[in-house]
């Protein structure tokens, strides 16, 4: 674990879309190693493999609407040798085709990354079919598999190519809307070790996805009212940094876990795991609570399931009760 | 070894059947009918049609061999043993603890495995992405996949049969094990799949019939399947499930049992009787 407050930009300096990310990295990638191979699920340019397309047609498989073909073919490629790379969105894949990546892909233990995109409430108008809240659930039982949700498009890029040199199964969450850029080429990305952006003495709030920067701006709220917040960047939900989250949970005696995300099974929980077992503290599992979300813009929806700013800041101040008990 | 002397064939796959009994006997659990089903179509492929080095199981240049329906591992594992990939005494390890022969086979647990498999429906698509390596890459190296006939009520099936006319995949043969039969009774009454050759030529792939019984007629059909340059091949073998063993011929009952002692011994016997005819066949 870094601080690594000197290392980010805040507040953020612009916007993009962290699925942009995914398929920089790729274009990266297939320039250095002809082993890297993409495959997509008709949905090429939403994911951004599209990128990868036009450049390496020949290492490009497009398989049509068949999520578990998807995941079978790619698994078949990665077994010879390549670094396979697979793109849907987070309710298809890993959503639809789970026992495909379960068994060709995990048990199997071959080089496949497969990356989801449009999760969380921040899909928007699309509504709850396309909401995927429940990806970092299923993926996270996965033998053989790591599992990262990292912040932005620029840790989205970074979570990429680490996967890659990594050359074990991968799952990589993303989202479609633009949210703010605040880590640079500059901030450290290991996978496993969680980045810490903000030191503090009451509280701290461990995050992954959008939810990191909303985190930061929670915590520079609270600040002025006398709270004092630790954000950790959580972008590696499997294998989790244990020692960090102890280490934060020693120092300030509460834990607020935010994420885009149900609070049942995702990445609060995997934290919760560690600190029942490890260092026992009072933990607020903060997002989606067992519930299909709706149709709205992602900052409506965001508003209205208080994973915004705001809203982290007000379940931050509730969940001060929970140390005096 | 690429044996064509069709007695030497016939035995060991004699030979193959007598080890799947000993296993699923010794093992107490397991697949019958299939396992014996297909001890003429896996003679053909390790012992004649696969290009393959026993001793060298990561070669590059190997023809894959993917077993879709993975409950009927004692045979793939038997013709292996026979093949030379590992001691035969480990065959009797199967399902046990600490084997590398796990009751559902898995890659990186036996080498010479190339997918872990169970779930039904997943192999096809293995198959389909290992064959479009070998293309796009101007292997000389052909992908071969078993499956099953009551895998094909998985929409994964066909999501890689029409991947692979997509693709061309004039690289890749599928062996279908048509023993017309799935846990709960005959694949007809179940969910009907007729007219199998029919829907495999409309989805654009090249199809041969044979007697999955006749290790001739099987090698045959390899060996045309190659000369299929732009299409996959479909070899739709037609089996009995139990094959050489009168009293499992057919039955459901043996999709998902062993023998007992006095079942194994049976079959042993007649197995012995069917080795005696073999060999004075001349």
């Amino acid at each position: 674990m870094n601080m690594l407050r000197d290392h980010i930009t805040f507040p953020a300096n612009g916007t993009a879309a962290s699925r942009d990310g995914f398929g920089k990295a790729l274009v990266e990638l297939g320039e250095k190693d002809p082993n890297v191979w993409v495959l997509t699920a008709d949905v090429s340019e939403s994911t951004r493999t599209h990128w990868f397309a036009e450049k390496f047609p020949k290492r490009f498989v497009q398989v049509g609407v068949a999520e578990q073909n998807l995941a079978g073919v790619a698994a078949g490629i990665a077994a010879c040798g390549k670094k396979a790379f697979i793109s849907a969105y987070g309710v298809f894949s890993p959503g639809r085709n789970w026992d495909q990546l379960r068994v060709s892909v995990c048990y199997n233990d071959v080089p496949v990354v497969f990356h989801g995109s449009h999760t969380g409430v921040t899909v928007g108008p699309d509504g709850a079919s396309h909401q995927a809240l429940e990806d970092m659930a299923i993926t996270r039982v996965l033998p053989n598999l790591v599992v990262m949700a990292p912040a932005d498009m620029e840790e989205v890029r970074k979570a990429t190519i680490a996967a890659h040199e990594l050359g074990k199964p991968a799952y990589i969450r993303t989202c479609r809307e633009k949210m703010p850029v605040f880590t640079t080429p500059e901030t450290p990305f290991k996978i496993g070790e969680a980045n810490l952006y903000r030191e503090g003495a009451d509280a701290t709030l461990i995050a992954c996805g959008p939810m990191v920067y909303e985190s930061l701006v929670a915590a520079e709220k609270l600040h002025g009212e006398g709270i004092s917040c630790a954000v950790v960047d959580c972008h590696t939900i499997k294998p989790m940094d244990k020692k960090t989250v102890v280490e934060w949970a020693k120092k300030t005696g509460l834990v607020v876990t935010v994420e885009e995300h149900q609070v049942n099974g995702g990445m609060g929980s995997a934290v919760a795991e560690v600190i029942s077992s490890e260092y026992p503290v009072p933990v607020r599992r903060h997002g989606i609570y067992d519930h299909f979300c709706e149709s709205g813009s992602a900052f409506e929806l965001l508003k209205k399931y208080k994973l915004d700013a705001d809203g982290i800041a007000s379940v931050v101040r509730e969940s001060m009760n929970m140390k005096k008990r | 070894m690429r044996i064509t002397n069709t007695k030497q064939l016939k035995l060991i796959a004699n030979t193959i059947r007598e080890d799947v009994i000993k296993m699923l006997y010794e093992a107490k659990s397991g697949h019958s009918a299939g396992s014996i089903g297909l001890a003429d179509i896996f003679t053909a492929l390790y012992f004649n049609v696969l290009y393959h080095d026993p001793k060298n199981p990561s070669w590059p240049d190997r023809d894959r061999l993917v077993l879709s329906n993975g409950h009927v591992c004692p045979v793939m594992y038997a013709a292996m043993a026979n093949a030379g990939y590992f001691p035969k005494e480990e065959l009797l390890t199967l399902r046990k603890l600490g084997s590398r022969l796990q009751g559902h086979p898995h890659r990186t647990a036996l080498p010479g495995i190339e997918n872990s498999s169970g779930p039904l429906g997943q192999g096809l698509s293995q198959a389909v992405g290992m064959a479009i390596v070998s293309k796009c890459e101007r292997k000389r190296w052909r992908v071969y996949a078993v499956i099953s006939d009551g895998e094909h009520g998985e929409g994964q099936t066909w999501e890689a049969v029409m991947l692979a006319s997509k693709y061309k995949l004039g690289n890749l043969t599928a062996i279908m094990d048509r023993n017309n039969i799935q846990i709960d009774g005959f694949t007809e009454e179940v969910l009907p799949l007729e007219p199998l050759d029919e829907k495999y030529r409309s989805f654009g792939w090249h199809v041969i019939e044979v007697d999955g019984h006749n290790i001739h007629e099987i090698i045959d059909a390899c060996e045309k399947s190659k000369a299929i340059y732009e299409k996959p091949t479909l070899i739709i073998a037609h089996t009995i499930p139990g094959k050489g063993i009168p009293f499992m011929e057919f039955l459901t009952e043996w999709h998902g049992k062993p023998p007992t002692q006095k079942e194994a011994e049976e079959a042993l016997n007649l197995l012995g009787v069917e080795r005696t005819v073999i060999e004075e066949e001349g």
